[in-house]
């Protein structure tokens, strides 16, 4: 059951990183791919209805994880304290910029909002990845399961580091990297020429920089966190998971090449997929490793909620998450094809 | 309040009571733009399809703040309330999840079609979503209420030897005999907001003398809803609540009225000031055995003072508690009184035209606000010193590893951002009062 909950929490997450992965990214480069004000609201139009709904997805899977594993939510919360405030402040920034700089049409006002929402979506791209790396390399657990993380030390990952070292900004630039190849290749799907040429120009210098970095940090990652190599050499059917990410990413320049826009997007999210699932595949059945004592790691089983609740919560979750992907996809379609500029909200 | 566990409580104080001036108004909002939507429909009329677009854009700020400050609270609990987070979880995790999964999806999908899909959409279609969108945020209240039901009246649960709860029963948790009338009384407190708002604006619509047509609209159909909500308000569930509290935490219940000593035949305290050091109440106005009478419907019945209860079993604000009850009481029995009068003089076509009682709808917006935000403090003081009702005691609850330094430095960084946000949010919705509705010809705004 705790296995179950750990893969369901594990495709929440993903999929909050695939959709609001988009927005962040179409957020961070929409300085390269859009110029003009007019093309600028293209772009924010392209994630205009669907942003908040992404956003959710990191809600609801905060609400699932704190549900199925109270433990981990309360260790990881309180010791990523820090960050999480900053994670907060960015997105508070982030949903004010998109939703405040439509209001007003002043040449002050939305050139302000712009740099918000491209500052804020960059940062948050970052903190994500690096909030990811800081679980791979792990805490300084102590008995009782509590650590406090300062935001850094002296940069390097040892059982002194802080949030940020080099291994987990190395995480957050890659998690930048992809986020904005991401977030360029959708731009270049929803919106009109010159907007969709700069974003697929952005896209193919993003993508080289997404394999230089997937390579290195799967290096990297194998020496930082033993577990990782010995999890797949006992399992090796888990490859899979890596030889997707790699496919998605393959895939996704050989059809953008080819100009087609929609399965190049949706390559671009196996890749992410692949990705989290190795790492989570790769972690299992650690939730956080302990940096310092193997034995204080934090683990499905110590964290998970009582087998009632984790029983009874399959009543419930199940259908309703069936309902919301199928509303979601009902509303995707509804916003389906190229923004169309002239129809406008309120 | 320099320590650590002060700052963790009014980091969550600050946090939560900023948000839910924007929650109550969406709430509110959500089922007045409904309303609207549904006299469109049903009468084809243009008129208040476009009363509704306003309403909308006003909705649209508030619940982009609402959502921006709301998500700080999903998270505070673990950040700041570890102890409390692990100790809980096992049973407030599916409430809080539950409200994910079901809430906040509908909610969100839904605000996007509803602002910006009514072109795309059938004029049914967009009705049906102001509907689903009024059902969403409803339904997020109702978990979020379902939580707070259980810390103050702890249900369907074992506690392990940990001290962590688990759930027993998830109907026990969905249906705790707390919730209904608590729920019912905050979402009516919801909707005498928006209802006060509406109808202050359509005042001002009609003192200024512009908009007449829309600020006739808005004032009829703010005080139609913000009445009927005032007087639900009290009768039944502001009564049945206090009769709960009385129930299930009478050290509380003797805190909000400020009675010091058991008596048969207890005053009701309408003024006075608790005094800490003599135990009593200073310069009260008291209305003789009318507690008795309200508590139990007897007036020589006993009420519990704060004398039956050990000092540690005591709220530690009581002053605080006392005040905020009885300004909740207070302006909400001056909501009823302003409604009747409106609702007379709606009925007799004179409201319109009194000028002076239109001055007094206008200032009467913000009161509502305070009304509920004084509700809240008396529910949550009132529970102390529990965080959860009997289970666990506040000092237990914060987060261990968190100093005071680092709550100190996070609160001064949401005061400053909220601050921010305070001041868009009401420049903005002054701006869209001022520009009013769609004058009735015109086109769609330029906008995104």
């Amino acid at each position: 059951m705790e296995t179950m909950w750990f893969c369901l929490v594990a495709f929440m997450i993903a999929m909050y990183v695939i959709l609001d992965g988009f927005d962040l990214g179409a957020g961070a480069t929409h300085f390269c791919a859009a110029r003009s004000e007019a093309e600028r609201r293209q772009v924010i139009r392209s994630i205009g209805p669907v942003w908040d709904g992404n956003e959710v997805w990191l809600l609801a899977a905060g609400g699932t994880l704190y549900f199925a594993f109270p433990g981990l939510y309360a260790s990881s919360f309180s010791g990523f304290y820090l960050p999480l405030m900053v994670v907060l402040w960015l997105l508070i920034l982030r949903g004010a910029a998109i939703e405040f700089r439509s209001h007003i049409d002043n040449p002050v006002w939305k050139p302000f909002w712009d740099f918000v929402f491209t500052g804020s979506s960059a940062l948050l791209a970052i903190f994500f990845g690096a909030a990811l790396g800081n679980v791979v390399r792990g805490a300084p657990l102590d008995a009782s399961g509590n650590y406090f993380l300062a935001l850094w030390t002296d940069f390097r990952p040892g059982p002194e580091a802080g949030i940020l070292d080099w291994y987990t900004l190395l995480a957050g630039l890659t998690a930048f990297l992809a986020l904005a190849h991401h977030g360029a290749l959708w731009v270049a799907l929803k919106t009109e020429a010159p907007v969709s040429e700069r974003a697929r120009r952005v896209a193919s210098l993003a993508w080289f920089g997404v394999l230089g970095m997937t390579l290195i940090l799967t290096g990297v990652t194998f020496r930082v966190q033993p577990h990782v190599p010995e999890r797949f050499a006992l399992n090796p059917w888990g490859y899979v998971f890596p030889a997707l990410a790699l496919a998605g990413l393959l895939w996704s320049t050989l059809l953008r090449h080819r100009g087609r826009d929609g399965p190049a997007f949706l390559a671009s999210c196996a890749y992410l997929a692949g990705m989290l699932a190795s790492v989570a595949f790769g972690l299992y059945p650690y939730v956080l490793p302990s940096s310092s004592d193997p034995n204080l790691s934090l683990t499905i089983y110590n964290t998970a909620a009582g087998a009632y609740g984790l029983r009874v919560a399959l009543f419930w979750w199940i259908p309703g998450m069936a309902l919301v992907v199928f509303y979601t996809a009902l509303v995707y379609r509804r916003w389906a094809g190229k923004v169309r500029l002239e129809e406008e909200g309120y | 309040m320099e320590s650590a566990l002060g700052l963790h409580r009014f980091h969550f104080a600050f946090t939560i009571t900023f948000h839910y001036v924007f929650a109550q108004l969406s709430m509110g909002l959500a089922l007045l733009i409904f309303l609207l939507k549904t006299l469109g429909l049903k009468r084809a009329e243009e008129h208040y399809q476009r009363a509704a677009r306003f309403w909308i854009r006003i909705f649209a700020i508030t619940f982009a703040v609402g959502v921006v400050t709301g998500i700080p609270m999903e998270f505070q609990f673990g950040t700041n309330w570890a102890r409390f987070a692990r100790a809980a979880g096992g049973v407030i995790g599916q409430t809080l999840a539950m409200e994910g999964v079901f809430a906040f999806f509908l909610e969100s999908t839904f605000v996007g079609l509803l602002l910006f899909g009514e072109k795309r959409l059938s004029a049914k279609a967009h009705w049906a979503v102001s509907l689903l969108l009024w059902l969403g945020t409803w339904l997020s209240a109702y978990f979020i209420l379902a939580t707070n039901a259980w810390m103050q009246h702890p249900v369907g649960h074992r506690v392990l030897p940990g001290g962590e709860a688990q759930l027993e029963s998830l109907w026990a948790l969905l249906l705790n005999p707390w919730l209904g009338w608590m729920f019912l009384h905050n979402q009516f407190g919801t909707v005498v907001t928006a209802g006060f708002l509406m109808a202050s604006i359509g005042a001002y619509y009609l003192l200024t003398g512009r908009q007449a047509a829309y600020g006739r609209t808005f004032l009829k159909t703010g005080v139609v809803a913000g009445g009927v909500a005032s007087l639900l308000m009290l009768i039944p569930t502001g009564d049945m609540q206090v009769r709960n509290v009385e129930r299930h935490q009478p050290a509380t219940l003797a805190a909000m009225e400020g009675l010091f000593e058991t008596m048969q035949g207890a005053p009701i305290a309408i003024l006075g000031q608790p005094d800490m050091e003599k135990l009593r109440l200073d310069n009260p106005l008291l209305v003789p055995r009318m507690l008795s009478f309200l508590t139990y419907r007897r007036w020589m019945a006993e009420v519990k003072g704060l004398d039956a209860f050990p000092r540690d079993q005591w709220p530690d604000q009581i002053p605080l508690v006392y005040y905020s009850y009885h300004i909740m009481v207070g302006l909400g029995t001056m909501f009823i009184a302003l409604s009747l009068v409106s609702l007379f003089k709606l009925w007799r076509r004179r409201l319109f035209a009194s000028r002076r009682w239109l001055w007094v709808i206008m200032l009467a917006a913000p009161f509502p606000f305070i009304a509920n935000t004084a509700g809240w403090m008396t529910a949550e003081m009132g529970r102390q010193p529990w965080l959860i009702y009997g289970l666990l005691r506040t000092s237990e609850g914060s987060s261990a590893n968190v100093s005071g330094g680092n709550a100190l430095f996070t609160l001064i960084g949401f005061m400053g951002m909220y601050a921010v946000l305070a001041i868009l949010f009401l420049y903005l919705s002054c701006r869209e009062i001022d520009h009013g509705p769609e004058p009735e010809a015109a086109g769609a705004k330029a906008d995104d």
